[in-house]
Parts: structure tokens; C-alpha cells; sequence
């Protein structure tokens, strides 16, 4: 019989249904992969207990006659979302021991669809990274090695590196992730599997460790494009707790799939292939081209006028919103105290957020207290939020002549565990093609497209019109069905 | 414009982090790193833009003026760092 874990959440699904195994087989078999798996540091959390109890419920809905749509499938949960009951850390010291008391809408809404959870993953410390080597919890590990016989260890990608590691490793079928300028996107490319980040509003906000409002978007990742769709559908809906959130009905995402694409255009950014653009990826894109054509679709250049001046223009908004959001931590409602001996109020909030937060947290709290501080916010602040509406204004134009663009996903393959740590305007770059959707709210995925020279993974991302996950997700499976990625790292964890 | 470590120090100030002075020194050419590069925005023509307020056109709801919440003190201080008779405790800050 196949190894359930190598199956896909569809799969899983469909065959627990079918009566092919139980859940708790599933949950057993996963269970299992993840406790033998801490070489990769995935789960800041293991939850075996919670997977299990989900199976037999999923076990005993069967037998009722009474199943939901995630019935029977375990997942990895993001340690940025809420969990009642279970520790969530957003990977810093400072929500070290934090146990929520309540439970955030988009977890919420894949329990009550029947899914069990595995853990909750490692990530970049509140989400601030590209290559989850800031979570205090110890970096993830990439389960892929280059073929050159070497293993130095790679990045799994940021800031879901724990999601785009676990599941590359089947240590669950799919996880949640969260994007602010790319932490689905780039972390999938990195590892070989697929992410969807949906139009902004989509999915609740509530009860996710805030980053940057105006941006960040939970999203699933998995293996295939279906099971992106079916676990989109789960997690987006309208919520009154967010009042971004978008009172919109969730469409049918998975039964609309089709690698149809006849009467769709394809936009080609030019701007996206600059000078000195790897010339595998450059190949990897053109490859992509070819099978959007071959599915039927119109391929046409377009220019997206602003790009370059995306990432700078995140690097305020984002760290901006951050400083913002990041100031609830004071040591008094919840996480860490630090209080020096004699210490008055001022000192505690000082020496607890110094105590609590890691390098790059602080680095980007105080890049957003100076661009918002008295003198300069109109010249940092104002004017990023100026550029970021040119940036939509170059997608609006680009969407008259397109139904949807294709870029690479990332600047590279994955790289070297340290090899960026360094210089954090290198590691910022890496989020180069990922950064003007999230300032634009569009929907983008990622999907693999192939292997380098190296054997490692490279991503093709298709960004949408606004509530167009549709168009993004039959996109992502003509390149999928055409890619035929079955590539997977050799065990050695 | 470059920062230097008065600046750096009065930025931590604001952000409520501590910093020792061989930190805000380290600190200093990092942030003039990225201060630098995020100002080529300074170059870019937004005459007649309006800054973006909402990435997805959506309207402010109101809500039904009626409790919805409470009776959950318990809950509200479970992860305080120090809670006592049914408040957030800190040091004293009146003499």
C-alpha cells in the first residue's frame, strides 16, 4: 500500500471517505514523520494528541454518516495563529509561554471542517524574514540538499519556512502560512510545493499576530494547486471581527478548477527580467510561457512601470505598521516581564522589549518609529503610501490588456542557512518579485516549475486581478500539469 | 539625510527598546543602510497622487450598537505577566 503521507490532502480526503483507511491512521502515519523529524526544527509545537483526537472524531463522523469537508486531514498550523489552549509564540521570546484563550477565525474555520492539527510550525520571529533564521526557536532546516554532494543546510524560506519545510518533508499534507510580502510565496518556491496568498480581505485577520495590517493575508500551502483551492475555500469568509475583511461569498474554488486556459491573456512584466537575472530562472520562466500558451492561453508584454520602487516602498510601510502593531507588547497583558531591580513603568517596557524581541524585530520597530516620527513622516510615510498607489495603479493598467501575469516567484533557489544573515538589505531583496502584489492586495501563488543545476526547486508565480483567485489557481494547474514536478528531497533527517 | 547615534538612541527611546551604547553604535550604519536606500522613493513623481488608504475598495461597516462581549476577566488577564485582585499589576509609577 502507498505511504499515507505521501498523499495529498484531496487524497486523504477522498480515500477516507472511500473507506481506504481510517483517520486515525492518517494522524498515526503523519504523527509519526513528525517525531522523527527534528532535524529540520519545523514545529515549535507538537500537538500528536490534538491530531489524533480530530481523527477519531473524524473517525466517528464517518461512521455517523456526518463528514465535513476536511474530515479525516491533519494539518500544520502556523505558530502566527491563535490556538486556544496550545502556546503560540509567533517565534519570539516575548509571547514565550502564551496560551491563548481564544482561537483565531482562520483556525477556527479548519477545525470546524473537520481538520486535526499536527503542530504549530516554526516561522521567521513575527514573521520578519525571508529565510526563518530569526525565529528565537532556532532556524528551520530545508529538507533539500544540493546535488553536489554537499549538505550545507538550506533556507526553507520566510517567513513560513516551518509550513514550506514540513510539508516538503511530508510531515503533513498542507499548513496554513501567512504573507505580508511574500512568506507564502517564497518559502513554497524554496521547497518544492505550491502556496496561494488570496486578495486582501479574504481571510480574517482575527487572531493572527498582527505584522502589517494592510497586508498581511493568511493563505494555505500545500503540494498540489486543488488542494490550495479546496483549503482556501475553508479558510476564507467574511468576518465581522476584521473590518478589513471582505462580505463577500466564497466561491467554489476547487469545483471550478480547469487547466483551460483558452480566451485568457497572459501578461509578461517586463520589468521583472532585469539585467543579470539568473539565467535558470530566466529559462524557468520562459518554459512557463510556453505552457500557459500550450493550455491555450495569449501570452503579451506588459509593463509594470513602478516596480523598482516596490521593495523600498514595503521597507516603510511595512516596518511602519510593524512599530504600530508591536507596541502592544509592554510586558503587562501578556509574554514576557523583564523588571530590572528597581525599575519604574518606562524601564520595564525598555528592558522587556529588549529582553523580547530578536535583532531583526527591533531593526524594523525602529526603522517604523523614525519614518513615522514628528519631521518625517511626510517624506518616509506619506510619500511610500503615495508610490504603493502607482504600484496598484501599474496593475490596474496592466489588467486592461491581461487577465493575469506570470513572473518567477524568487531572484534564486534556495540558499545557504547563513549566507544573507549578515547584510539585511541582501536578505530584503529576495522578496523582489513577491513584494508589488502584497502592496497591491492581489492574489498570487506560487507553484513549482522545476530543478536548477543544483537539483533544487524553482518557483513560477501568477499574480491575479483582485478576487480573481480563480484565474490564479487554473493557471497554477496548467503549469502543474504540464511542470509534472514530482521531484522530492532524499531523507536524510 | 544620515542618523547618527543621538538619533539611533532617541528612535529606541521612542520604540520603548533599551539599547547599550556598543548596540546603538552597531546600530547606526545598519539604519543609514536602509534609510539610504528607501529614500530613492524621493525621486518618484506623485504629483496629484493621493496616498493609498485601502488596497481592496471596501466600506466601513457599523456594527449594531449592543454588547457583544464581556463577563471574561479571567480570560482577559490568564497571561499576564502579574495580575492581582482582578487587574493588570505594574510598578508603582506614583510615589
Amino acid at each position: 500500500m502507498t505511504d499515507i503521507t505521501d498523499l495529498t490532502v484531496a487524497e486523504i480526503r477522498d480515500g477516507f471517505r472511500a473507506g481506504d483507511f481510517s483517520a486515525r491512521e492518517v494522524a498515526s502515519a503523519f504523527n509519526a514523520n513528525v517525531a522523527t523529524a527534528k532535524a529540520l526544527n519545523a514545529f515549535i509545537v507538537e500537538t500528536p494528541d490534538s491530531a489524533l483526537a480530530a481523527a477519531d472524531a473524524a473517525d466517528a463522523a464517518r461512521a455517523a454518516g456526518d463528514l465535513k469537508p476536511l474530515s479525516g486531514v491533519p494539518i500544520g498550523m502556523k505558530d502566527l495563529f491563535c490556538t486556544q489552549g496550545v502556546q503560540t509564540t509567533a517565534a519570539s521570546h516575548m509571547l514565550e509561554g502564551f496560551v491563548p484563550t481564544y482561537e483565531s477565525t482562520v483556525s477556527g474555520k479548519l477545525w470546524a471542517a473537520g481538520a486535526g492539527m499536527l503542530g504549530k510550525l516554526n516561522l521567521d520571529q513575527f514573521a520578519m524574514g525571508s529565510s526563518n533564521e530569526t525565529s528565537y526557536y532556532g532556524n528551520v532546516i530545508s529538507p533539500w540538499r544540493r546535488n553536489d554532494g554537499g549538505n550545507a543546510a538550506l533556507a526553507p524560506g520566510g517567513s513560513s519556512g516551518g509550513s514550506s519545510s514540513a510539508i516538503a518533508a511530508r510531515l503533513c499534507p498542507a499548513a496554513t502560512g501567512t504573507d505580508t510580502g511574500g512568506s507564502i510565496r517564497q518559502p513554497a518556491a524554496f521547497t518544492g510545493i505550491s502556496g496561494i496568498k488570496p486578495t486582501y480581505g479574504r481571510c480574517s485577520r482575527w487572531g493572527i499576530v498582527a505584522f502589517a495590517s494592510s497586508l498581511d493575508q493568511a493563505g494555505p500551502m500545500a503540494r498540489t494547486v486543488r488542494d490550495n483551492a479546496l483549503l482556501l475555500e475553508v479558510m476564507a469568509g467574511f468576518d465581522p471581527k476584521d473590518s478589513t475583511s471582505l462580505d463577500l461569498a466564497v466561491p467554489q474554488w476547487e469545483a471550478n478548477l480547469s487547466s483551460d486556459l483558452r480566451g485568457k491573456t497572459v501578461g509578461i512584466p517586463r520589468e521583472y527580467r532585469p539585467d543579470g537575472l539568473n539565467a535558470e530562472i530566466a529559462a524557468l520562466w520562459d518554459q512557463g510561457i510556453a505552457w500557459l500558451k500550450d493550455a491555450g492561453a495569449t501570452v503579451v508584454d506588459v509593463s509594470l512601470p513602478h516596480t523598482k520602487y516596490a521593495l523600498p516602498t514595503y521597507y516603510i510601510i511595512a516596518p511602519a505598521e510593524a512599530s504600530s502593531n508591536l507596541a502592544r507588547y509592554d510586558g503587562v497583558r501578556y509574554g514576557q516581564r523583564d523588571l530590572p531591580d528597581g525599575a519604574g513603568l518606562q524601564d520595564m517596557y525598555a528592558a522587556t522589549r529588549a529582553a523580547g524581541f530578536g535583532p531583526e524585530v527591533k531593526r524594523r520597530i525602529m526603522i517604523g518609529t523614525y519614518v513615522l516620527s514628528a519631521g518625517f513622516y511626510d517624506a518616509y510615510y506619506t510619500q511610500a503610501q503615495k508610490v504603493r498607489a502607482l504600484i496598484a495603479r501599474d496593475f490596474e493598467q496592466a489588467f486592461e490588456q491581461c487577465d493575469l501575469l506570470l513572473t518567477p516567484t524568487a531572484p534564486s533557489a534556495a540558499f545557504t542557512l547563513g549566507e544573507k544573515q549578515a547584510d539585511p538589505l541582501a536578505m530584503y531583496l529576495n522578496d523582489v518579485f513577491t513584494v508589488p502584489a502584497s502592496l497591491a492586495g492581489l492574489p498570487a501563488m506560487s507553484v513549482p516549475g522545476g530543478l536548477d543545476a543544483a537539483g533544487l526547486p524553482l518557483g513560477l508565480q501568477i499574480i491575479g486581478k483582485a478576487l480573481d483567485e480563480q484565474t490564479v489557481l487554473n493557471a497554477g494547474l496548467a503549469i502543474e500539469e504540464r511542470a509534472g514536478f514530482v521531484a522530492r528531497p532524499d531523507k536524510w533527517w | 539625510m544620515s542618523i547618527d547615534l543621538q538619533t539611533v538612541k532617541k528612535i529606541a527611546s521612542l520604540s520603548r527598546i533599551s539599547v547599550t551604547d556598543a548596540e546603538a553604535e552597531a546600530m547606526v550604519p545598519e539604519l543609514n543602510n536602509i534609510l539610504g536606500w528607501v529614500e530613492q522613493l524621493g525621486e518618484v513623481d506623485v504629483t496629484g497622487v493621493q496616498p493609498m488608504t485601502a488596497v481592496i475598495p471596501n466600506h466601513q461597516r457599523l456594527r449594531d450598537d449592543v454588547v457583544t462581549d464581556g463577563n471574561v476577566r479571567d480570560k482577559v488577564l490568564a497571561n499576564a505577566p502579574q495580575a492581582e485582585h482582578g487587574f493588570f499589576a505594574v510598578p508603582k509609577v506614583i510615589e
